[in-house]
């Protein structure tokens, strides 16, 4: 699961963006903008993969000095319960990226069939799918996400089902509405009338040609969940205590306001990767069409 | 759509007459709706809820007798079918009743009550900031389009939607406060102070009401990192969204008649442009106060402000049934509560929002 979540990213867009716009795609990726993102969230992911070989420490290990600051020997410092916290850092990648693609996938599916649903079939279906939708909506996503994760006890899990809850909502109303404009193409009437099912149209005709740009929309989600499930730990809510997750560190290093350090990393870590994510993600709306990308980011935190 | 479902209900009354009329009925139709929908949902999210609510309320010790809990359900009703269960608690709600606190044994209704201006005056103070900034931030990238102006308000503001909340707040918190001590870090008024007398609720405009300008410094002095905080949050977004609006409307025709027939920049800006992006900005607006209602939690526990945010954390932490029943309702009707005014102002800015 790992880096077959994590990797995907950076080679994924050209394969799954239409063949109309195919040209355009590498063009955006060229800029620089685009470079420094790429090479940030390339970094990540090779952290994130090779933590365990490069870490000077194990992430829970507490066998140095305690609140020492950043140093030769400790690059960011140790904490309170003498960690060293550039190792923890660096573990915190094998949490945030891999569960933040995780949720994603998980809302963008769950998110696309009830949009799919709701687009191809109208009516009722459509009704009672996109009510619903409004109504998670209807919550400020923290304050929903908190009262579940809450109600389900603190853990990693239970916070990925919290946002997963209010997270797909944004892809089912892009999704219908994509549908809603590819139900009445050409070629999934004429798909119809040669006697394509319900299931078949939908599946066969409709949805490979909806699914690029949501999809390719939904790995640059990959920031906000990050700051969202980073959000949950720091409030106790997500990873539990000795887990290196860094929205937990944060939190960590309120007690210990003198040590800077402690809390100023993590939090580094997290906006320079969710940074990375967002600016991959203008280049590349930019170049898609921007009313779905607008549809997409209205939510964004 | 969103249409579909009030067009029914609203034809009825409304059917035929002044568009704008219609268009009020229609949307007020669907918010009436949202707002049982609301209802509803934190009714269905609480039952859901795994934890025993017993156990919460009476204790280990008591819980663990069968008569108390047998009488303790009887008198909470908890025996009751649930659709019974729902109705009650809908009446009790249409009535004001929102329950009592299980940790303070307070009305839920009283306590949300004094929590409501302090998150209030936040809000209102942020959105002050983040609407100066992010409009004219939004506004000045667009005339300078595709030149390093731009350029820099977009990284800009691109840094300003990557950087987690609640550690900017410790950041801020850490170099104003705590190194530099130029402003207070928290809650909202000195402890040497006594508050205002209560007629808004918002302690900085209570104490200019009473003529009370040492109270008013100190609380405006204490808005000052919370809400400059809060306010940076959203405009990141606010300032992409102007840029764009902004940009659509540069490119019509009457702005480039404008500027043909030779009026002053400054005129076909105010004028033309900004009177022309306003209806997306405001949607906006709107938009970015309801992320400002998720970023206050993070905000009031960091600066320790006793509003919504501080009250909906310590509920749901200790799983404070009706306390968070009684926020998510709230926090949900302001929410609704919100997007009908905004869309009553889209309404009457641009008559060619039409429903369809």
């Amino acid at each position: 699961m790992t880096t077959a979540d994590g990797t995907p990213t950076p080679s994924a867009p050209p394969v799954m963006v239409p063949s109309t716009r195919r040209r355009r795609i590498p063009a955006a990726l060229r800029s620089p903008l685009a470079i420094v993102a790429l090479a940030i969230i390339t970094i990540w992911v090779a952290v994130m993969i090779l933590a365990p070989w490069i870490s000077p420490a194990g992430p829970t290990e507490q066998s140095f000095e305690r609140l020492t600051a950043p140093s030769a020997e400790h690059w960011f410092g140790t904490d309170q319960v003498g960690r060293d916290v550039f190792s923890r850092v660096l573990h915190g990648a094998r949490m945030s990226i891999p569960v933040a693609a995780l949720l994603v996938s998980a809302s963008l599916v769950v998110g696309a069939v009830l949009g799919a649903i709701a687009g191809y079939f109208g009516r009722v279906v459509d009704e009672v799918i996109m009510r619903v939708a409004d109504l998670v909506f209807a919550f400020p996503t923290i304050i929903l996400a908190m009262v579940i994760a809450a109600a389900l006890g603190p853990s990693l899990r239970n916070a990925v089902i919290a946002i997963l809850v209010v997270s797909w909502p944004p892809y089912a109303r892009v999704t219908r509405s994509l549908v809603l404009s590819a139900r009445e193409a050409e070629y999934v009437v004429a798909g119809r009338l040669l006697g394509n099912g319900p299931f078949t149209s939908l599946t066969k005709d409709v949805m490979p040609n909806v699914a690029a740009p949501v999809v390719v929309l939904a790995t640059l989600d990959i920031g906000t969940a990050i700051l969202l499930l980073s959000g949950l730990s720091f409030l106790g809510l997500g990873a539990v205590p000795p887990t290196p997750e860094w929205g937990a560190m944060v939190s960590d290093g309120i007690q210990q306001f003198s040590s800077w350090w402690i809390a100023g990393f993590p939090g580094l870590a997290i906006m320079s990767i969710v940074l990375a994510f967002n600016m991959l993600g203008d280049v590349l709306r930019d170049s898609l069409d921007p009313h779905t990308a607008q549809t997409v980011k209205g939510r964004a935190l | 759509m969103a249409q579909d479902t009030s067009t029914t209900t609203a034809t009825a009354p409304g059917g035929g007459g002044h568009p704008l009329a219609r268009y009020l009925v229609v949307r007020a139709g669907i918010t009436v709706l949202l707002l049982f929908g609301v209802t509803l949902t934190t009714f269905i999210l609480t039952n859901l809820i795994p934890a025993d609510p017993v156990q919460a309320v009476l204790g280990e010790q008591a819980a663990a007798n069968p008569e108390i809990v047998a009488a303790y359900r009887e008198r909470a009703g908890l025996d009751d079918p649930l659709p019974v269960q729902y109705f009650t608690y809908l009446s009790n709600v249409l009535q004001g009743d929102l329950g009592t606190s299980q940790q303070t044994r307070q009305p839920v209704a009283d306590e949300l009550g004094r929590a409501a201006p302090a998150t209030i005056e936040l809000a209102l103070a942020a959105i002050v900031v983040s609407a100066v900034l992010g409009i004219g931030l939004g506004l000045w990238a667009a005339l300078k389009r595709r030149t390093i102006i731009d350029q820099v308000i977009r990284l800009v503001s691109t840094v300003g939607i990557s950087i987690p909340l609640f550690w900017l707040a410790l950041v801020v918190y850490y170099v104003f406060f705590f190194q530099l001590g130029i402003f207070p870090g928290s809650g909202r008024l000195s402890p040497t102070l006594t508050p205002p007398p209560d007629v808004t609720g918002l302690y900085t405009v209570d104490s200019l009401l009473a003529g009370d300008l040492p109270a008013f410094w100190d609380a405006l002095s204490h808005l000052v990192l919370p809400a400059s905080v809060l306010g940076l949050y959203t405009v990141g977004l606010l300032t992409r969204f102007a840029r764009s609006a902004v940009l659509e409307i540069l490119d019509q025709d009457y702005v480039r008649a404008a500027r043909a027939k030779g009026l002053p920049a400054r005129t076909v800006v105010t004028r033309y442009v900004l009177r022309g992006s306003l209806v997306p900005i405001i949607t906006v607006l709107g938009m970015a106060f309801g992320s400002l209602l998720s970023g206050t939690v993070l905000v009031e526990i960091i600066f320790s402000w006793n509003g919504i945010g501080q009250y909906s954390y310590a509920a749901a932490t200790r799983l404070d049934l009706p306390a968070i029943m009684g926020v998510g309702l709230v926090v949900g009707m302001v929410y609704i509560g919100l997007n009908f005014i905004v869309d009553l102002l889209y309404g009457l800015i641009d008559p060619r929002v039409r429903v369809s």
